[in-house]
């Protein structure tokens, strides 16, 4: 019972810190760690949550989730046969039910999810190949004859960074030079990936506020993410400016399965951070927060393995 | 001999500036590159069939290739699969789009012009 208690408390823990995190602005300033530590805030609420569920239906067993789920199919396979069966707790069952649907849904959906952004990149990269053509003066990067802007990159194995001919004209050559920078910090880091179980949970729960601020949380924290690489190697105002133009070039925005470089409502706060930079976070705080997420990650998988 | 994906690409360009269905030695005819083997030119074009990007007519014992789609279509599918972004219609990336218009715009662009100037 104990593991059960500690296991809802745990995802009630995430959930609230969760929803908090979606007001905080120091993530602002150190996007990649927050990043982590809502993917491990994810996990564990899902680990805890199903967990939680699961711990209850097995209780009885006491020999924590892991195993007593192991006892409790080996328990079932052995009474199919025979027709004496042991008496079950209805509440429990429908916990075990509860619990072992959710787990399903939760592993199922993010990779029913990453097949249909595959099939979704597999079809945009055939079209691309017979419409896209290389342009000298931007070596190594697709261009697609549109008059509106246009700059993604479609990531996979072998990742590509596409912009519109209307970008070219938009953008001075030092601006295009900092968008080509931020779409390369997209391909190098594959942020698709760090989005897919987000965007794959907000379409399971498309009624939930929390799920839907989370993923816009994360969407915006990771063009920051990619904006802090690209000012390594280029200058800070000008992708400012690049990020304006689009915004005010009535910009379609990227397509399906592809990060764009100006994707975001949140254009202005990237912006502010670029122009104003302000301190990043210390790194003493990182390592907290990394600490903590790491802690946070394992703690779930554990409380599994706890008897009672 | 150019790479597999660079003769599909010049085939369908051919075909697209060709307003008629052409033969495989027709379109044989009007690539640049000569040395090219007729049966590499069948070859990619039943590729492009295959993945659906022509159409194929019997005309005797040979068969006329045409475009499936415009190219401009091809283009506005690749555009436009932005407004599909993840699924859901209010996606951050598609609020991208309403965020340009109207008011917020205009604060985009006075920041644009702050920006410019300095």
């Amino acid at each position: 019972m104990i593991a059960a208690a500690v296991l809802a408390a745990l995802a009630t823990t995430c959930a609230l810190a969760a929803w908090r995190l979606t007001f905080a602005r120091w993530t602002w300033r150190a996007p990649r760690t927050a990043i982590l530590l809502w993917q491990s805030l994810g996990v564990t609420w899902g680990l805890a949550s199903t967990g939680a569920l699961l711990a209850f239906a097995l209780g009885p067993y006491g020999k924590g989730v892991v195993h007593g789920l192991a006892e409790f199919l080996a328990g079932f396979l052995a009474s199919v046969g025979s027709s004496v069966r042991d008496p079950y707790d209805m509440v429990r069952l429908a916990a075990l039910i509860a619990g072992l649907s959710l787990l399903a849904v939760l592993v199922a959906l993010p990779l029913a999810a990453g097949a249909q952004t595959l099939r979704a990149r597999r079809r945009h990269r055939l079209l691309l190949a017979l419409v896209a053509r290389d342009e000298p003066a931007v070596p190594g990067v697709r261009v697609v004859d549109f008059p509106g802007a246009a700059a993604y990159c479609l990531p996979g194995l072998k990742s590509q960074v596409v912009i519109s001919d209307g970008t070219l004209h938009l953008l001075s050559s030092a601006e295009l030079e900092a968008v080509l920078a931020h779409e390369a910090a997209h391909v190098r880091e594959r942020h698709d990936l760090v989005l897919l179980p987000f965007a794959a949970l907000r379409r399971a729960l498309p009624w939930s506020k929390l799920v839907r601020d989370a993923q816009a949380s994360v969407e915006l924290l990771i063009e920051m993410a990619a904006d802090d690489r690209a000012r390594r190697r280029c200058c800070p105002r000008r992708l400012a400016t690049a990020l304006l133009r689009f915004g005010t070039s009535a910009a379609l925005p990227t397509p399906q399965g592809a990060l764009g470089a100006s994707a975001s409502s949140s254009v202005m706060a990237r912006v502010d951070r670029l122009v104003r930079p302000e301190m990043s976070l210390p790194p003493a705080q990182r390592f907290l927060i990394l600490t903590g997420s790491v802690v946070l990650a394992t703690s779930a998988p554990l409380l599994w393995l706890l008897p009672g | 001999m150019k790479g597999l994906g660079e003769l599909e690409r010049s085939i369908m360009d051919i075909l697209w500036a060709e307003n008629a269905p052409l033969t495989a030695r027709e379109v044989g005819r009007l690539i640049e590159d000569r040395d090219l083997a007729p049966t590499t030119v069948m070859t990619v074009l039943d590729r492009l069939s295959r993945k659906g990007f022509l159409t194929r007519t019997r005309d005797g014992r040979a068969w006329r290739y045409q475009p499936a789609a415009s190219r401009d279509a091809y283009v506005a599918e690749l555009m436009l699969e932005a407004l599909d972004m993840t699924g859901d219609r209010d996606a951050a990336l598609t609020r991208f789009a309403q965020a340009v218009s109207g008011t917020e715009a205009e604060i985009l662009r006075k920041a644009l012009t702050e920006l410019g100037e300095e």
